[in-house]
């Protein structure tokens, strides 16, 4: 059985393994941290936020400042999906985020059905027939 | 026998040295056995014998509508009554309180921290007032209260409290809060970015009694007038607060007679421990294990430095525990610590707005959570240290909490919400006071506050504008109507800031541009109060981006008033387009952070800052090419950034998508990605430092060590159990320093010896 745990990343409980859920790749071990078998890389955050304003004029101009932040991104390295975006502090390690209970995690599902596709929970839907009429 | 007696006389002792301490006590400061606890009180005789009688749900739950659409009443009229702004736009809320002071149930919109708030000060009330002989609790009194040390957020928010009898007993409380504004401290507005001790902070109500036979009493009304920049709203808004509190207490009345007092013991106590059942049940839904996320605070509102809030959360079985080891210290002389109830009150707002809405608004929602943080740092702050911008650490908690339960959310089959990126955090808005043109004098804030982006959600884009992060349901204000009583126009508003989105699958919601001038008073000023100038103050979600900075601009000499009666034409509508083209003559053009301190605003002169972005969720390749060009057509995004970001081929004309070229593109990206991501070991050895940047002020655990912190140097690193105070310098002694460094060696250089050089 395998269990969806963020957009990119399932757990396959048989295997104990993290896999990506685009191209199937088995990243690594589902006890570890995943991020140890994606490609990182460090993203200028310019490429990301742009400055507004001049920056040869300005001093803040709507882009983070590249000394200050830094931006990691995290690639599963066979389909080049970015499953992972970190904002940090420059120099900081990358952060072990999802540290999973496997054996939980086995025994949880040992009482539930496979999930094949994401739940969103409920809708909110806007009953348009009654009510306002303004 | 003589054990026996030996007991019963050691119990006696032990009760006569209580009884000693209780009447030689000098001072009751903010009692750490109610303040540090965030849980319903345990089940007392009463309610035990009230649930023992009243066992039918349909009656209970009967009871409950009512008291749910009572709080709902309250609400209405203070929003429609009070004079604050704040009241105005919802920043308020309304709710019945148990005999032991457990909130159980609040009014559905509004403020929903102050439901893990208000209890704290009715416990006050209950462990200290009733037994007093000065004080006393009867029927008709109402308690007024603000100071966060006694279970606040910030000192600027304003609570009546009612006590509810029947027949001479206390049966309940009932309370109403409102974000009022002003309340006297040295900066207008109620939030003093520059309140260096907890005394600069203003008025300090720890709770007492302001209102005896239902009527306010006057001498105190009168002081309590004194006190604040804005005298009138002081007595409307109290008046506008007790008779919200006296419909509540009409409204018990009325089950009083239909049900009997002890029915509706019994339905308060039954709703709060089925809370706490259902919220342990969800927890054990979630899989067991640790998430660890941060964000950064860029700035103290009064200087920028890298201050760190950090959660390691942990969820095993039934249990969910917030760990806040490694976050910053305080900083003992800057106003944005946060005392512990207000931190863990906006973790139960992540819960209630984002996670669990369907719950009943009560204490009970938060009481089961567990919550690990040191005394002295900047969600736990000490009672010397100001705490008037609170909300610069609060909203981080949020963000923090808000990251983390995305993480463990996203497995679970039952949801209750979608999973979504954080929100915007900030409150971009300007805090504004002084005499407007009707010779009044008035300190408080334009309600654009609560028009925070919206985290982008796993199946859709987040919503622009939306909501605060601490209330679901609260409005914006009409600039219109604000005009009528505050002397300066929002030139521009509600136009969205083009290219400030947090790219994602699906982008975050974004916010609107606001640019200020005063008009009609020469005693007028604004201040600005965020952080994330420098560094995002948010995280994006599963591969989406946060939303990148937001600055300050100004543009002084300049009476754009004139300009638009002259040469209309000059004006322009947008920050880019002001600040870049430069448009009026002679004119100064400047960026700042965004923690303008109070600031003296000449007639036309502009300031101008944006909301912010919620976070983006999901790899941008991902994004449908038909939502990037329909926010193209918005003018959410220009077509250069928007190929640049998304990598989708269009025609520049037609905006019509190229399919075929768009997936050749992107599968290009994706393979270029492989070729500049490296493999995690080398990607840390390249990257990771063993200490924190040495020409930048750091404050908080380096690399997930959480046995220290830094203080802000490399070499100030202590104890994280007991990091003790840290004092910054004031900044414009830290700008005199350095032009003094400056011109020493311009001295030196020129040869012209000091003036003066004794010691
Ligand atoms: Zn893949």
């Amino acid at each position: 059985m395998k269990v969806l745990m963020t957009e990119y990343l399932r757990i396959d409980l048989d295997t104990e393994n993290w896999e990506c859920r685009v191209c199937e790749h088995v990243v690594g071990s589902a006890r570890g941290n995943y991020k140890e078998g994606l490609l990182a890389y460090k993203r200028d955050p310019a490429d990301i936020h742009p400055s507004i304003i001049d920056p040869d004029k300005y001093k803040f101009t709507f882009c983070p400042d590249k000394d200050w932040v830094s931006i990691y991104e995290f690639y599963c390295p066979s389909c080049g999906t970015q499953m992972e975006v970190e904002y940090t502090f420059p120099g900081h390690e990358p952060l072990f985020d999802m540290e999973v209970d496997v054996d939980a995690l086995k025994e949880q599902w040992s009482h539930r059905e496979e999930i094949l596709e994401p739940v969103t929970g409920p809708n909110v839907l806007v009953d348009r027939t009654h009510g306002h009429n303004h | 026998m003589n054990n026996q007696v030996n007991a019963e006389t050691e119990l006696q002792d032990q009760e006569l040295i209580q009884k000693f301490l209780k009447d030689t006590t000098l001072f009751l400061g903010p009692d750490p056995e109610i303040m540090r606890d965030h849980s319903i009180m345990p089940r007392t005789e009463k309610e035990e014998e009230c649930m023992g009688k009243y066992t039918d749900l349909n009656q209970i739950s009967s009871i409950r509508d009512r008291l749910q659409s009572a709080c709902e009443e309250g609400f209405e009229m203070v929003e429609q009554m009070g004079a604050a702004p704040g009241a105005k736009w919802g920043d308020i809320i309304t709710g019945i309180y148990s005999a032991s002071g457990d909130l159980t149930i609040g009014s559905a919109g509004g403020v929903l921290i102050f439901s893990a708030l208000v209890h704290h000060p009715i416990k006050f009330i209950i462990k200290n007032w009733i037994e007093e002989k000065t004080v006393g609790v009867r029927e008709g009194d109402g308690f007024i209260h603000n100071d966060s040390r006694y279970g606040n957020v910030h000192n600027t928010d304003q609570s009546m409290i009612l006590p509810v009898f029947h027949e001479g007993k206390l049966i309940c409380w009932v309370a109403s809060t409102v974000h009022e504004g002003e309340n006297g401290a040295i900066e207008p507005g109620g939030m003093p970015s520059m309140a260096e001790t907890s005394f600069d902070e203003g008025l300090k109500m720890s709770p007492f009694k302001v209102v005896e036979n239902y009527e306010i009493k006057k001498d105190i009304l009168t002081f309590l007038q004194n006190s604040v920049r804005e005298p009138k709203l002081q007595y409307e808004d109290m008046k506008v607060k007790l008779f919200a509190c006296m419909r509540l207490e009409k409204r018990i009345k009325e089950v009083f007679e239909t049900d009997g007092p002890d029915a509706l013991t019994a339905c308060l106590r039954y709703t709060n421990e089925s809370v706490v059942t259902e919220v342990r049940r969800r927890i054990s839904e979630w899989p067991d294990m640790t998430v660890r996320t941060h964000v950064i605070m860029d700035s103290t509102l009064r200087e920028n430095a890298l201050i760190k809030m950090n959660l390691t959360l942990k969820k095993k079985g039934d249990r969910l525990i917030f760990d806040f080891a490694g976050t910053s210290p305080e900083i003992t002389n800057r106003a944005i610590n946060t005392q512990l109830p207000g931190m863990k009150g906006m973790v139960g707002q992540a819960f209630m707005n984002h996670i669990w809405p369907d719950l009943p608004r009560g204490q009970a929602g938060l009481s089961p959570v567990e919550f690990e943080t040191v005394p002295g740092t900047i969600v736990d702050c000490s009672y010397a240290a100001p705490n008037s911008q609170s909300l610069m650490s609060i909203f981080q908690s949020f963000t923090v909490a808000q990251h983390a339960t995305a993480k463990m959310l996203y497995s679970c089959p039952e949801k209750y919400t979608r999973v979504l990126a954080p929100w915007h955090n900030m409150i971009n808005t300007f805090i504004w006071g002084g005499v407007n043109q009707h010779g009044e004098t008035l300190g408080n804030l334009c309600a654009d506050l609560n028009g925070m982006g919206g985290g982008a959600r796993m199946d859709r884009d987040g919503e622009h504008a939306l909501s605060p992060i601490f209330a679901t349901m609260a409005d914006i204000g009409e600039q219109e109507m604000n005009e009528e009583e505050v002397p300066f126009l929002q030139l521009v508003s509600k136009k969205m800031t083009m290219n400030t989105q947090a790219p994602g699958k699906y982008r975050g919601g974004m916010g609107y541009t606001q640019i200020a001038a005063t008009k009609d008073s020469d005693q007028w000023g604004f201040m600005t109060t965020c952080v994330g100038s420098k560094t995002p103050s948010i995280q994006g979600l599963f591969g989406g981006y946060a939303a990148g900075t937001i600055p300050l601009c100004k543009i002084s000499d300049v009476d754009v008033y004139d300009v638009l009666l002259k040469e209309p034409e000059r004006f322009k509508h947008s920050i880019p387009e002001l600040m870049n083209e430069e448009p009026f003559e002679n004119a100064c053009y400047s960026t700042h952070h965004l923690g303008l301190g109070f600031d003296i605003s000449k007639r036309g002169e502009l300031y101008m800052i944006s909301q912010g972005s919620g976070g983006g969720y999901g790899d941008p390749l991902e994004r449908d090419p038909s939502l990037v060009i329909m926010d193209i057509e918005e003018s959410l995004i220009s077509a250069d950034w928007a190929k640049k970001l998304y990598k989708v081929v269009f025609d520049d004309e037609t905006l019509a998508v190229d399919e075929e070229a768009t997936k050749q593109l992107r599968a290009d990206y994706r393979e270029q990605r492989k070729k500049q991501g490296v493999p995690y070991a080398e990607f840390v050895k390249a990257h990771v430092k063993d200490t924190p940047p040495e020409n930048i002020p750091f404050y908080g655990s380096w690399n997930g060590e959480n046995d220290s912190v830094y203080c802000g140097s490399v070499n100030d690193k202590r104890d994280a159990q007991s990091p003790g105070p840290i004092y910054m310098t004031h900044p414009k002694d830290v700008r005199i320093s350095e032009l003094e460094a400056e011109l020493e060696a311009v001295r030196k250089q020129a040869g012209i010896p000091s003036q003066d050089t004794r010691k």
